[in-house]
């Protein structure tokens, strides 16, 4: 298959090429190494690339390129700009946004990395760009059974897809174990230990592709949150109580026939190997009251340890993983209000909390962050680093007539790299605070009173 | 009542305030009666610490545990409450559940007695309304302890109707944390018998009211409450068999009054037309063998209303005898004749086998082994009674001798539910429950009593006589201790010894039943715990892991076959199809379960793939100790199934009469489908240092087919404690 497959794959390089690209054929990268890291499920490329200008004019940006098999599957791409030499590197983060680009050859995505300076004609610039793939490893075969290892397939280029011309380009993949069943020969390709080593390529056009799979075996955690909705309630009496609901699988390869609980129990090191049971969890510090539970009750099986940088919570679901298993679960805890809530400078109030997914090295379809402003609270507005979907809601809680203000946040594809600061904005006036107490005052005051009145009012028409 | 003097001042200030604003006349009235209005204060405050004490002794088992559902049938209450609550009342009442008895499926609107979840389901939309966010879990984990408030509080009224304030205020307190009742009403403990016993309580205390006072008020209220009882419970038999029977009595020791004729007739007759409405009473009411009493002791109330018109109409006694003679012989004769016809023609359905049961003991174990293999269904023990009643048991004679002693038509009927409600405990343990209250209220009245007697003594010696006597004690009963009393000079000290007797007693009842209520009665069974070797607590939660597994790993449309005792746990927290559950309304269905369970592999396979199933669930204790596991319980599902299908026969599984599992058990048993599911792959395991591989913990043996091979079947999930064991049915294999 290489073989016919990579004069096709040059042949729609050369024939792409022909289309004109005049601020793409300005740069053009001198050297490009990838290394892919396929140890978990979640896929991290680290992309260092020099970019030098051969055209006249300063390039402002450049492009970076995916195949539409990766675009949908990208969870986070960044950029730095490297200066400096060695131990001396100072690393700047560089603005990269999704770009459309009207001519882009078989749906071809782009991200557009801004420099931070124009690159002037003649100029070089070390970039490294990190970017994250989530479900691109396929497990095959795609049924196993309990003492079988899960092995999986990852499909990706032996050259980097790009928009420019590449002088010279290496890239690794790293293995989770010496386990290999195979992998595509691009020459020069080999492997050694837990790495494949797909170059030194010379000299590449743009758009060049050459199709790769790595078959290889992969047991660990396939940890899959496919919806994960998060409630942060801020209560101005103190603290802030998180619920967190998860409905997790595993995503790896299905299981098979038979779960035998005297193979899972004696012998666990061949049984099951691609299942996983336990759970870590990464939160706030000084969190307290947490709970860890179901639809129908709590479950017991969890650990935690509180520390000054983050408190740890360590869980099993009621049942271990196996592929294609499921299990829903609620953490909920709370954390006090100091620590996350601040007056901004202009007198409004901000919260500032971490984004994403608590549990480590999990994937998350679907994030649903909601933030319950406490009643009364006015014009809110979330700021974020990076694009998510922004609604409104109102929640009723307890003793509320107005309702709260949710902001609610919802993004796709959410892997632990974007569990940064967020923050939401919003007026509140003092008095508001008020409002529940005075109720529940007033409410006991009328009992008293009511019941005050009748035993001293006489409801008989006939004196005794 | 001369004694108390205060009423005297009262028609006097208001005299004199009259002319004065409103409010000082208050002011007035409220500075003259401070010893009165003392007296309130210590009741409400004292009723009010009861009502807390009674709500706040069920709640062990939220701490111990957590705020949960306990048990098999409270799953099921719950899981109906939750569909009240979302889909709303119309849908409720006309729900027909696919999930459970499959292929039959189950009417539930019609088949069930709606009170409880109405009441809780009424609790949470008030919740709400008042903008208190809880959720209905918490509602029905709460609704037991708060119905056990409002009965101290009805038992109070009771007590003060049947005797005086004080025997109402150590009634609630007895009743409070009676064990007995604290058995059936802890957190967590959502069944029906949670509201019904308030229900029944308060029928009974309206009834005696309407029958003291010949109010209609009352009887309508009375026949408000039967209604709430008999949505909340089949229990309500026993009102409308005790009702009668009270009434029957009252005619015939010659109390018969026009107070009795109204009290009863309206709750009767009201009554009976409420109770119709529920769907799953409906004609019954007045058709069926258990509520044909009522009715003939209303027809015979209105022969004695007849009669006594003709009494007051003929003033010849001798010419009255007769009319009398012939009315009353004729009209038991058309009743009997139209209860023969009747029951002949099969309009008048004959008494259900639970019915049967409860009058004569003997009579499930040999035609009803569904009802007699329930182990609330077992007679009681006597040390059951003194675990439940502990000093009550023998206050309760006690207190019968003072109703005796100051008999009135509300003593009588207290008399009355007191010994009829003790039978019943005795035929059945569950019943026990509806013993409580009157063996409580009958109790109080003996401690009441003795206190308020030994009291006075001790007073009348330390001042003037009579003063201090309080004002419920009838006049002619402190006359005639006072005069007791001066005969006696050794009587203030024996007094003083015998109430510190009495207080001594009362809280060796409160240490006990505290202790019964964290022990015994505040575990949820649905996990169990266990002390560890080091005496930490260890959790066995593996009923919520398998039925969490069937939840979210299984098809949404599988069905599980397991015995009935877990139809409702799997429905409610597996969320799939069973097909048969705690409902044991169709005794076939479980037989055929039953049949399957004891059968070989292939037979049993037949069957089950004739009723769809696509997974076994088993429950096994044989790695935990577990003792209430499938294998204990094996011998009901062999008389059950072979109650149906004689192909099942009791010996088949039985060495010389012996239920063994080891390797002298009969080599049916060995071979049965639910030996080889319990014990698949057991005979690998170590389950105890130093003993063979595959013994069994619960039992204590070696099991005696270790070589287990499934066939049709594979393992599919088994918990981590083994403890339940679930099995995937395999599809049949194509044929070539």
């Amino acid at each position: 298959m290489p073989a016919r497959n990579w004069i096709f794959a040059v042949a729609v390089a050369l024939f792409l090429s022909l289309s004109t690209f005049s601020s793409a054929q300005d740069l053009q990268i001198v050297n490009a190494e990838r290394r892919i890291d396929l140890s978990s499920h979640i896929v991290k490329a680290f992309l260092t690339l020099k970019v030098e200008n051969i055209g006249k004019d300063p390039a402002a940006d450049m492009l970076l390129a995916f195949p539409p098999t990766q675009i949908k599957n990208l969870a986070m791409v960044q950029a730095l700009a490297v200066t400096g030499k060695k131990k001396k590197k100072t690393y700047l983060p560089l603005d990269v946004k999704p770009s459309e680009q009207p001519d882009a050859p078989n749906d071809a995505g782009y991200f557009l990395v801004s420099f931070a300076t124009p690159l002037g004609p003649g100029e070089a610039v070390t970039l490294e760009v990190l970017y994250i793939l989530t479900h691109s490893l396929e497990p095959f075969p795609v049924e196993i059974t309990q003492s079988e290892s899960q092995l999986v397939y990852y499909r990706d280029s032996a050259v980097v897809l790009s928009p420019y011309r590449i002088k010279q380009q290496t890239t690794f993949f790293k293995t989770p174990s010496t386990r290999v069943e195979s992998f595509t020969s691009v020459e020069p390709a080999n492997r050694a230990g837990k790495e494949i080593k797909y170059g030194a390529y010379e000299d590449r056009v743009p758009y060049s592709y050459a199709p790769v799979i790595v078959h290889f075996e992969n047991n660990s955690p396939f940890a899959v949150v496919e919806e994960l909705v998060r409630e942060i309630e801020i209560s101005h009496w103190g603290s802030l109580q998180i619920t967190e609901n998860y409905r997790l699988t595993h995503g790896g390869a299905r299981h098979k026939g038979v779960f035998s609980r005297v193979e899972y129990q004696s012998r666990r090191s061949i049984s099951g190997s691609s299942s996983f049971n336990a759970l870590l969890a990464v939160l706030p510090p000084r969190v307290n009251s947490v709970y860890y539970r179901d639809n129908i009750g709590n479950i017991s099986t969890s650990h935690l340890r509180t520390g000054f940088k983050k408190s740890e919570l360590e869980f099993e679901p009621r049942y271990p993983l196996f592929g294609g298993w499921k299990a829903t679960f609620i953490i909920g805890y709370r954390v006090p209000l100091e620590d996350y809530l601040f007056e901004a400078p202009d007198g409004r109030r901000y919260l500032n909390f971490t984004f994403g997914c608590p549990l480590v090295e999990t994937i998350v379809n679907k994030l649903t962050l909601k933030v319950v402003l406490p009643e009364g609270s006015k014009d809110p507005s979330a700021v974020l680093p990076f694009a998510v979907n922004q609604d409104l809601q109102v929640k009723y809680s307890y003793l509320d007539i107005v309702g709260r203000t949710v902001v609610v946040l919802q993004k796709d594809n959410v892997v632990p790299t974007h569990n940064v600061p967020f923050q939401v904005y919003y007026t509140f006036k003092p008095i508001y605070m008020l409002a529940e107490p005075l109720m529940l005052v007033s409410a006991f005051f009328f009992v008293f009173v009511t019941s005050l009145a009748y035993v001293h009012i006489d409801l008989n028409i006939v004196k005794k | 009542m001369a004694a108390n003097g205060s009423p005297k001042p009262e028609p006097m200030a208001a005299k004199k305030a009259s002319p004065d604003l409103l409010n000082s006349s208050f002011s007035f009235k409220s500075l003259k009666l401070k010893t009165k209005q003392q007296e309130l204060l210590l009741r409400v405050s004292i009723l009010g610490l009861v009502y807390v004490l009674a709500f706040i002794a069920r709640l062990f088992s939220v701490l111990r545990y957590e705020s949960m559902i306990h048990e098999f049938d409270p799953y099921f209450n719950y899981r109906t409450t939750l569909f009240l609550t979302e889909k709303g009342f119309y849908e409720f009442w006309n729900w027909f559940d696919s999930e459970s008895w499959y292929p039959l499926g189950r009417i539930i609107g019609g088949t069930l007695y709606p009170g409880l979840m109405v009441t809780a389901a009424l609790i949470y939309w008030t919740l709400r309304f008042l903008r208190f966010f809880v959720h209905i879990r918490e509602v029905c984990v709460l609704t037991a302890p708060f119905f056990a408030s409002n009965t101290t509080l009805v038992a109070y009224f009771f007590g003060k109707e049947i005797w005086d304030t004080g025997a109402g205020l150590v009634a609630a307190a007895l009743i409070a944390i009676c064990p007995g009742y604290i058995s059936r009403s802890v957190a967590g403990s959502y069944d029906n018998e949670a509201v019904a016993i308030f229900a029944l309580l308060l029928t009974f205390y309206l009834f005696v009211k309407a029958v003291k006072t010949g109010s209609l008020s009352w009887a309508l209220g009375s026949a408000f409450g039967y209604f709430y009882m008999v949505s909340a419970w089949g229990g309500y038999v026993f009102i409308i068999n005790l009702v009668p029977l009270y009434v029957l009595v009252l005619l015939i020791t010659g109390r018969y009054s026009m107070r009795l004729y109204v009290a009863y007739n309206c709750m009767y007759i009201l009554g009976m037309l409420l109770a119709m409405q529920i769907r799953f009473v409906g004609f019954q009411h007045v058709q069926s063998g258990e509520h044909m009493a009522a009715m003939g002791v209303f027809l015979l109330m209105q022969v004695f209303y007849f009669l006594d018109w003709v009494k007051h109409q003929l003033n010849d006694t001798k010419l009255f005898q007769t009319f009398l003679r012939i009315t009353v012989t004729s009209a038991i004769l058309v009743g009997g004749i139209a209860l023969g016809v009747g029951t002949a023609s099969g309009y008048i359905s004959p008494w259900t086998g639970r019915f049967y049961s409860l009058l004569d003991p003997t009579y499930a174990k040999d035609h009803i082994p569904i009802i007699a293999s329930v182990s609330e269904h077992q007679p009681t023990a006597w040390s059951s009674f003194m675990f439940d009643y502990h000093i009550l048991l023998f206050l309760f004679p006690a207190g019968l001798y003072f109703c005796f002693k100051r008999l009135s038509d509300a003593t009588i009927f207290i008399v009355m539910y007191g010994l009829t409600s003790l039978y019943f405990a005795g035929v059945m343990v569950r019943l026990i429950l509806v013993a409580t209250p009157a063996v409580c209220l009958i109790s109080a009245i003996a401690v009441s009593a003795t206190v308020k007697n030994l009291t006075s003594l001790l007073r009348t010696k330390q001042k003037v006589p009579q003063t201090g006597s309080a004002k419920g004690v009838g006049s002619s009963k402190s006359s005639s201790k006072v005069t007791l009393d001066q005969s006696q000079p050794f009587h203030k000290n024996g007094a003083i010894a015998l109430l510190v007797g009495v207080f001594y007693l009362l809280s060796r009842y409160a240490i006990h039943c505290t202790w019964v209520t964290s022990e015994a009665y505040s575990s949820p069974s649905i996990v169990l715990a266990a002390r560890g070797a080091h005496g930490n607590r260890i959790i066995f939660d593996d009923y919520r892991e398998a039925y969490y597994w069937l939840r979210q790993n299984t098809p949404t449309d599988a069905k599980v076959m397991s015995w009935w005792d877990y139809g409702y746990q799997i429905t409610a927290m597996g969320n799939r199809t069973v097909i048969v559950d705690n409902n044991t309304w169709n005794n076939t269905h479980i037989a055929t379960v039953g049949r399957a369970m004891s059968s070989y592999e292939d037979e049993a396979y037949d069957i089950m793939r004739s009723l769809d199933v696509n997974y076994v669930l088993v429950v096994f204790g044989g790695v935990t100790g577990y003792s209430s596991d499938d294998i204990n319980k094996f011998l009901w599902m062999v008389r059950i199934g072979g109650g149906v299908y004689p192909v099942i026969k009791e010996p088949d599984y039985l060495v010389n009469g012996e239920f063994r599992v080891d390797k002298g058990a009969s080599p049916k048993m060995l071979n049965c489908l639910m030996y080889k599911l319990c014990y698949y792959r057991f005979g690998e395991l170590v389950t105890e240092y130093g003993k063979p591989t595959g013994y069994d913990r619960a039992r204590g043996v070696e099991i005696g087919n270790k070589d287990i091979k499934l066939e049709h079947l594979e393992e599919a999930y088994t918990t981590s404690n083994w403890i339940v064991r679930i099995y995937r049915v395999k599809p049949p294999t194509n044929r070539l």
